[in-house]
């Protein structure tokens, strides 16, 4: 009996990992992809998933104030649909505008102009919607399931499975198609491949709006979940993307979503393991030290050599 | 040519500074200067406008009249409103700012213990006078001449609830999910604990956080494995909802229990139904007003639209102290108005009775307010 209790328990803190984990998997994949082309790291990332929560806001907002009750799945698709074409506008300017000029120049100021851009989104969200937390309206109403002692919500049974069809989704796009080769030939090669015809820059956009788009998405399922936006949402949860994304080996699109798992369950067991969350974070920044020790290019990643 | 026309213009500006300091230093004392910390922005930006609305309707009220009476004149208030961002080193950095570059006689604010805290040490040390309206931390006015507050202190608070726990809700076992980061919920955590394993009860989870976390389903789940019967939530008002709400999904059915931090309105507009039938101390209870409160109740609802929260009446209560302490002084001298304040020992204010019994702590009554049908509603009063 006590053993079948402490399952069930352990059950829950699974489920909730995989929830957390969806999140950040899919936040994981922008900074994993715009590397992987670019070999820079995203640090606004973070606040265009903040900007897509509140987008998703808006859409849901504006859908479900309409006269006539839409169906709950026109809600949803016209909010995501709204929300990533949105993100995946500002992700295509934001490297347009701030990190194409830089291409040439050293890579610090590429990781510079990207925390400053980080600081703009927030600070203009700070300016414009004002610091007040907002709440977002619930899509469909949320019905509470109990099985075998484990507590479970349609809302996160929603989130795993959405973020299951995106990730699946974007895997066959980089893998199966044509775009997906570009993307992956450009990555592996950026001086040798505009020669064979590949519009480079065009594929780097498309990266960004991609990238952009799943943080989009990422912010509409996160407001499911925990619906309460501020300005400054992003900025933890970017960080903690981020290291997914390390440890997952940056660059590599399915090491992202291992890595998001991975920092999800970090999160969930690490006040279990240690009664107190109050080492979460250490513990979680030790572990991407710890793994950087051992395998520098992170779970999934493969060593590149620095050709001269 | 050149190096001469740029001694005389080196020496114009030496003259011009020299000029300007004597005339600051010769000018009379036209208006009382009062400085605002506040929190608006941040992370509880709502209790940062609650501060500066209140304080600039007592500004507003006082400045109709003519100003406030200073010896023989009447002087206008003016005041400095700065932001602390809610951020401690923000707060220290306020009050610095506000004490070596406006020059305030004294200054109101900030209300979170996080930022009052460091903010205190920095009046301190430069002899100006600091009362929070809100902040409930002992450490805030804890050996310390030149602070004072307007509110009750968490050994207090966290007596009643833990009290209110054991008597009222008849729970033997409680569990508390506090923000590690912060010095008001850390405090008052540990001081429910104490109080209520003192009563006979026993806590059976303490778990905590960390300042803007949004996931809190670890914990509750620990939570839920122990089976409190009453979960006690020290936290501010944008994180509870989102608390409460895991809590429920995560299948805790228990009683929830708060404190004052939970007072501003925002909460039941982001918390909604999961709030339903949650009990929280607090300061004042809008609709077991005194007159006096009335009073204020009616001006603010008539130059802002909405019901003034907690934070607002204690800035109030705070402004109005420290106006009747410069008053009584008869001069805008810092040390006298510390003097005067400091003999103050009876205060009636929008939010109750205060005494002073030396030191910055008043001692004053608690309420606990119970969340019905998404409302705030008066249920008892705990009297110290």
């Amino acid at each position: 009996m006590l053993l079948y209790h402490q399952m069930a328990l352990a059950l829950q803190y699974l489920l909730n990992a995989l929830q957390l984990g969806s999140v950040y998997a899919l936040i994981a994949l922008g900074y994993s992809m715009v590397y992987g082309i670019l070999t820079m790291i995203n640090f606004a990332h973070g606040d265009i998933f903040m900007v897509g929560a509140y987008l998703a806001m808006w859409a849901s907002l504006f859908l479900l104030g309409l006269p006539g009750q839409l169906p709950t799945v026109v809600i949803f698709l016209g909010s995501l649909l709204f929300t990533m074409t949105l993100t995946a506008c500002l992700g295509v300017s934001i490297e347009r505008l701030a990190y194409r000029p830089l291409r040439q120049a050293p890579k610090v100021s590429a990781v510079i102009t990207a925390l400053g851009v980080g600081l703009f989104l927030e600070n203009f969200t700070l300016a414009t919607i004002g610091p007040e937390p907002r709440q977002v309206p619930a899509i469909f109403p949320v019905q509470q399931y109990s099985w075998g002692g484990v507590a479970f919500t349609n809302v996160q049974v929603f989130i795993l499975l959405v973020a299951l069809f995106l990730m699946i989704l974007l895997d066959f796009l980089v893998r199966r198609t044509l775009t997906g080769m570009a993307m992956r030939a450009v990555s592996s090669n950026r001086v040798v491949v505009p020669l064979m015809g590949v519009p480079v820059d065009r594929i780097i956009s498309l990266t960004f709006a991609i990238g952009s788009a799943i943080a989009g998405a990422g912010g509409l399922l996160y407001g499911l979940a925990y619906p309460v936006l501020d300005p400054y949402m992003g900025i933890r949860i970017g960080w903690w993307a981020f290291i997914a994304a390390v440890v997952g080996g940056i660059g590599n699109i399915r090491g992202a979503v291992l890595g998001g798992y991975v920092l999800g369950a970090v999160e969930i067991f690490t006040p279990v393991l240690l009664a107190s969350s109050t080492y979460r974070d250490s513990v979680a920044f030790s572990l991407l030290l710890i793994l950087l020790i051992f395998k520098p290019t992170g779970l999934l990643g493969r060593p590149t050599v620095e050709k001269v | 040519m050149g190096r001469k026309i740029g001694q005389v213009l080196a020496m114009f500006i030496v003259l011009a500074g020299i000029g300007m300091i004597l005339g600051c230093g010769a000018k009379p004392e036209q208006e009382v200067r009062l400085g605002v910390n506040a929190e608006l922005t941040g992370s509880k930006p709502t209790v940062g406008d609650s501060c500066k609305k209140a304080m600039e309707l007592l500004a507003e009220q006082i400045n109709q009249q003519g100003g406030l009476k200073v010896g023989e004149r009447r002087l206008p208030l003016r005041l400095y409103i700065e932001d602390n961002e809610d951020k401690a080193e923000s707060a220290a950095a306020a009050a610095q700012k506000l004490i070596s570059q406006n020059n305030v006689l004294a200054i109101i604010g900030p209300n979170a213990s996080g930022n009052a805290i460091p903010a205190a040490r920095i009046c301190e040390d430069s002899s100006v006078i600091m009362i929070s309206p809100w902040s409930t931390n002992p450490k805030t006015t804890e050996g310390k001449k030149q602070v004072f507050r307007a509110c009750f202190i968490d050994d207090f608070q966290g007596q009643v609830m833990a009290k209110f726990a054991r008597q009222h809700l008849k729970a033997d076992t409680a569990a508390v999910l506090y923000d590690v980061a912060s010095e008001y919920n850390k405090g008052i955590a540990e001081y429910f604990k104490q109080f209520f394993e003192a009563d006979g009860g026993k806590v059976v989870a303490f778990t905590s956080y960390t300042t803007g976390d949004k996931d809190f389903s670890s914990q509750l789940t620990t939570i839920k494995a122990a089976a409190p019967q009453v979960l006690f939530l020290p936290n501010y008002y944008n994180e509870v909802p989102l608390q409460v709400r895991q809590a429920r999904h995560q299948g805790l059915t228990c009683a929830i229990i708060g404190s004052d931090s939970w007072g501003s309105q925002e909460l039941l507009t982001l918390g909604g139904a999961d709030l339903e039938g949650s009990y929280f101390s607090t300061h004042y209870a809008p609709d077991i007003a005194t007159p006096k409160a009335q009073e204020f109740i009616k001006a603010y609802e008539a130059k802002y639209g909405k019901k003034p929260d907690d934070v607002a009446a204690l800035t109030y209560d705070a402004g109005q102290l420290l106006c009747q302490a410069i008053t009584r002084a008869g001069v805008l001298d810092r040390v006298k108005v510390r003097d005067t304040l400091a003999q103050i020992t009876e205060f009636e204010g929008v939010t109750g009775k205060m005494t002073f019994k030396g030191g910055g702590d008043p001692v004053k009554s608690a309420v606990i307010l119970l969340i019905q049908n998404g409302q705030f509603k008066y249920f008892a009063s705990v009297q110290p």
